[in-house]
């Protein structure tokens, strides 16, 4: 009795509970059967994948705790950036996919430089970011959507090819089993994690959120660890704004507004939490494939819009004062 | 007999099984000023809380006015008329001084919606006049930040008393004052007394007790020792008071280790200056010079304020590249520039405040330990989890750490052996110089014996030790020599055979030496005029 109550106030077991919580409305809600279809869940898990690589960055901000507000922005911004290099400039995959890698992360630079070294708060300096980050999508883009469709000097529209590696990220694998994007998805939680659990700097980044002080008169590097964190959540947002270009065939400067609140309700329905210095991807990866069903069972019973969002919002609250009751 | 405004009876309180106040007696007479002495943790701020109202949970009795009350909150307490004002300012920085005197109970017009801004700028002047407060009208429009730190201590004396309060409380008033200032609180609460209220003071400095004193009730270890007049307890009745206990027993005598004359000090400082977080106030630790050996054990001593803290973090490279004065480790210069450097030059820092500064309470007991030295578990940056768990081990079991488990949460151990767990993350770094603060602050007294054992261990092996401790006792039985700081002054060395618990406290009372205004003492002086001259020499 002990050991189950023990059991129960694991954090990965209330993320487990929340799942199957959301896993049995689907069961009950099956609209006619459309739940148990082997498609249902593979579209699931293609269309959380870039909500999850967002969260897998956040992860990390929040580990050190932190909160990245900049990831949505800065998944249009190199989205767009993704479409100009790629599908207007012409250049290579290799090219194009490393040189949007490279903006993102110096964006979240930038935003770690304003938290670690001008010690702003994180969320005033992501909130900054974000919109300068969108701001200058919409620059870049000169506030058009960068599609196939360009306008000639005559006014009429020609078409330009869509590059190979579009395709290939928009692409099934292993029998069509497998979105692309899931794969990178699950690449990106490989990486946090081996950042997080095994990796020094995983530990850094603990401590910081854990007791910066403490941290910081036992050697941590806390300025350094913070940089690291919002660096990769700059890069994996980096990530998420090529597949985002891919799946939509265009660079939006639009795309991603509001996703950074997606990928913090991933984070902390899974039970990070937001304090920092503790939680790990096991959570969030568990967070992103409850949100997930929760998206995927309200479209498939077509609940509208405006009831899904408040759905959603509601589960939010719900989660997170689940996660106060245990502090308590 | 003027009317006796507050008296406590049998007040005893605990925390868990710690009972740090039993039966304490104490009363209060309107228009005096009873002072409330003892060491630190002789239970002072403990009783104060239980007063304000900040501690619900006591046994005894409050009497106010001679009607029996229990108060829940701090709000209720000050309702009744017992406001507390406290190191820490309670003053809204960006509001204006009338606003602040007002905070929480507004003059109010038209049913109590509307602000009356200049009733209560009116009010507030006819108020500091009353207190020979030099504050005119436009200076109350302004806002609180403005005035320096004194000015700011005078406008909380100046809210408390609208709020009607009979019994006031303060606790180290001074500490951030210079002279003049002070003899203006002075003042102020003479002009106090007369609307025929009560004070409780509470200070560390000997002349201020027998500046404003009419009454002295002395606490030790959370009991009552007794009450005077101030006419009749001298100086040394009050420091047999507050020390008043056997010394024997309670920590074995260390092995004598002769100091070797003439070798190389592990850790050489040389006038150290560290300067105040507040840039406008002098510095915080003045002309500081130690040697200290390898096996040596220097204690330091001073009451709060003495700068000791201070010293350590200047050391230890917390506060930057600030600190002004030489510094050398086994011979090689030292400048501190960051925890992370001293780390590497082999100090260790252990704080006091262990779940502020010293753990990270939702980490594993293993992770903890190997905080401080992490690259030596993680080759290449790659965690080798065994590695960790070995070395943790081992220190668990060579300091005797009671756990389930090296991957449970540091949070849920007791308090020795959570202490324990920083002493093991700190000697994973392998460190040349220990600067030990209240190694046992909230630790039981068989964790206690094993950390002094302990300490003798590391000293054995050739560490050198600096140790801060505000247990006397603690001080007296561990350390080879003793400095006692006052106001970030050094105000007396004393080697083993001298120190006494009357001399170390009276030193670190300013008792010996006059105020920070003046020139240093002139024992320090001499120490650092000798020290200078040795150097000088080819």
């Amino acid at each position: 009795m002990k050991n189950l109550r023990r059991w129960l106030e694991e954090n990965e077991t209330r993320a487990l509970l929340a799942l199957l919580f959301v896993l049995a409305i689907g069961c009950l809600c099956n609209a006619d059967g459309a739940f148990f279809h082997w498609s249902t869940h593979r579209d699931m898990l293609r269309q959380v994948s870039v909500d999850g690589i967002l969260a897998c960055g956040m992860t990390l901000v929040i580990v050190t705790g932190g909160i990245d507000l900049a990831v949505g922005s800065n998944l249009g911004l190199c989205a767009v950036l993704f479409a100009l290099v790629s599908l207007r400039g012409g250049h290579g995959a290799v090219a194009a996919i490393g040189a949007v890698l490279l903006a993102g992360t110096g964006a979240g630079l930038l935003s770690g430089t304003l938290v670690a070294r001008f010690r702003i708060q994180p969320f005033i300096a992501t909130l900054a970011m974000m919109v300068f980050a969108r701001g200058m999508a919409k620059w870049i883009s000169g506030g058009e959507k960068i599609s196939q469709a360009v306008q000639a000097p005559d006014g009429n529209f020609v078409y330009v090819k869509l590059p190979a590696v579009f395709h290939a990220i928009d692409a099934r694998v292993w029998g069509g089993n497998f979105a692309v994007v899931t794969l990178i998805f699950l690449g990106c939680v490989a990486v946090s994690w081996l950042v997080l659990a095994q990796l020094r700097y995983g530990r850094y980044l603990y401590a910081t959120g854990g007791n910066e002080e403490a941290a910081r008169l036992s050697g941590v590097p806390v300025a350094r660890a913070k940089l690291l964190a919002y660096a990769l959540s700059g890069c994996f947002s980096a990530v998420a704004g090529i597949c985002q270009a891919a799946q939509e065939q265009q660079g939006d400067p639009e795309a991603g507004a509001g996703y950074e609140l997606t990928a913090i309700a991933i984070v902390v329905i899974g039970g990070n939490s937001l304090m920092g210095g503790r939680g790990g991807m096991g959570l969030t990866l568990l967070g992103a494939m409850t949100i997930g069903y929760l998206e995927k069972i309200l479209s498939i019973n077509a609940v509208g819009e405006s009831s899904r969002l408040m759905l959603t919002g509601l589960i939010v609250v719900a989660a997170v004062l689940l996660q106060r009751r245990k502090a308590g | 007999m003027p009317p006796r405004l507050l008296q406590l009876s049998g007040i005893g309180k605990s925390f868990g099984a710690n009972r740090v106040l039993e039966g304490v007696c104490f009363d209060l007479h309107a228009g005096e000023v009873h002072v409330l002495a003892g060491e630190n943790g002789a239970g002072k701020s403990t009783l104060i809380k239980v007063l304000a109202g900040i501690h619900g949970e006591y046994d005894g009795s409050i009497e106010l006015a001679g009607r029996p009350v229990r108060f829940a909150s701090p709000q209720e307490a000050g309702r009744q008329g017992i406001s507390v004002i406290h190191q820490e300012m309670s003053l809204v920085d960006a509001m204006s001084v009338a606003d602040n005197i007002f905070l929480g109970r507004e003059l109010a017009r038209r049913g109590g919606w509307w602000l009356d801004r200049g009733a209560q700028l009116r009010r507030a002047h006819e108020l500091c006049r009353q207190l020979d407060l030099e504050l005119e009208e436009e200076d109350l429009a302004r806002p609180v930040g403005q005035f320096p730190l004194s000015v700011k201590n005078r406008i909380e004396i100046a809210k408390a008393l609208c709020f009607e309060a009979r019994i006031l409380v303060m606790d180290e008033p001074t500490s951030a004052l210079n002279r003049l200032e002070v003899e203006k609180l002075f003042v102020l609460m003479d002009a106090v007394k007369r609307r025929s209220c009560g004070i409780i003071y509470i200070t560390h400095k000997m002349e201020e007790i027998y500046r404003v004193a009419d009454r002295i009730t002395v606490l030790r270890d959370g009991k009552w020792v007794g009450t005077a007049p101030v006419a009749d307890c001298p100086e040394s009745q009050l420091i047999r008071w507050m020390i008043g206990r056997e010394l024997s027993g309670y920590i074995a005598p260390r092995a004598g280790l002769p100091r070797s004359e003439g070798m190389q000090p592990r850790l050489e400082v040389r006038n150290f200056h560290v300067p105040n977080l507040d840039p406008s106030r002098s510095d915080a630790v003045r002309d500081f010079s130690v040697d200290v050996g390898s096996g040596e054990i220097v204690g330091i001593a001073g009451l709060q304020g003495s700068g000791s803290t201070e010293l350590f973090q200047g050391l230890f490279g917390a506060y930057g590249k600030v600190c002004r004065g030489k510094v050398r480790i086994d011979g090689e210069p030292f400048r501190p520039s960051s925890p992370r450097d001293s780390i590497r030059r082999g100090l260790a820092y252990l704080t006091a405040d262990r779940k502020g500064s010293g753990l990270i309470p939702a980490m594993s007991v293993a992770s903890n330990m190997s905080l401080a030295a992490l690259p030596r578990v993680s080759p290449g940056g790659m965690l080798r989890r065994g590695t960790e768990l070995a070395h943790a081990g081992r220190q668990a079991e060579a300091l005797h750490i009671r756990l389930a488990s090296l991957d449970q949460a540091v949070g849920t151990l007791s308090g020795g052996n959570q202490q324990k767990v920083v002493l093991a993350k700190w000697l994973e770094t392998e460190p040349r110089v220990l600067l030990l603060e209240e190694p046992t602050r909230g630790v039981d007294v068989g964790a206690k014996q094993e950390i002094y054992a302990l300490m003798r261990q590391w000293t054995a092996a050739g560490m050198a030790l600096l140790l801060i401790s505000t247990e006397l006792p603690e001080l007296l039985g561990l350390s080879d020599r003793i400095v006692v700081m006052h106001r970030g002054e050094v105000t007396g060395t004393f080697g083993r055979g001298e120190a006494t618990p009357e001399r170390i406290l009276a030193a670190a009372m300013g008792a010996a030496t006059p105020r920070d205004e003046d020139p240093p003492s002139s024992r320090a002086e001499m120490t650092g005029r000798a020290l200078r001259w040795r150097e000088s020499l080819p």
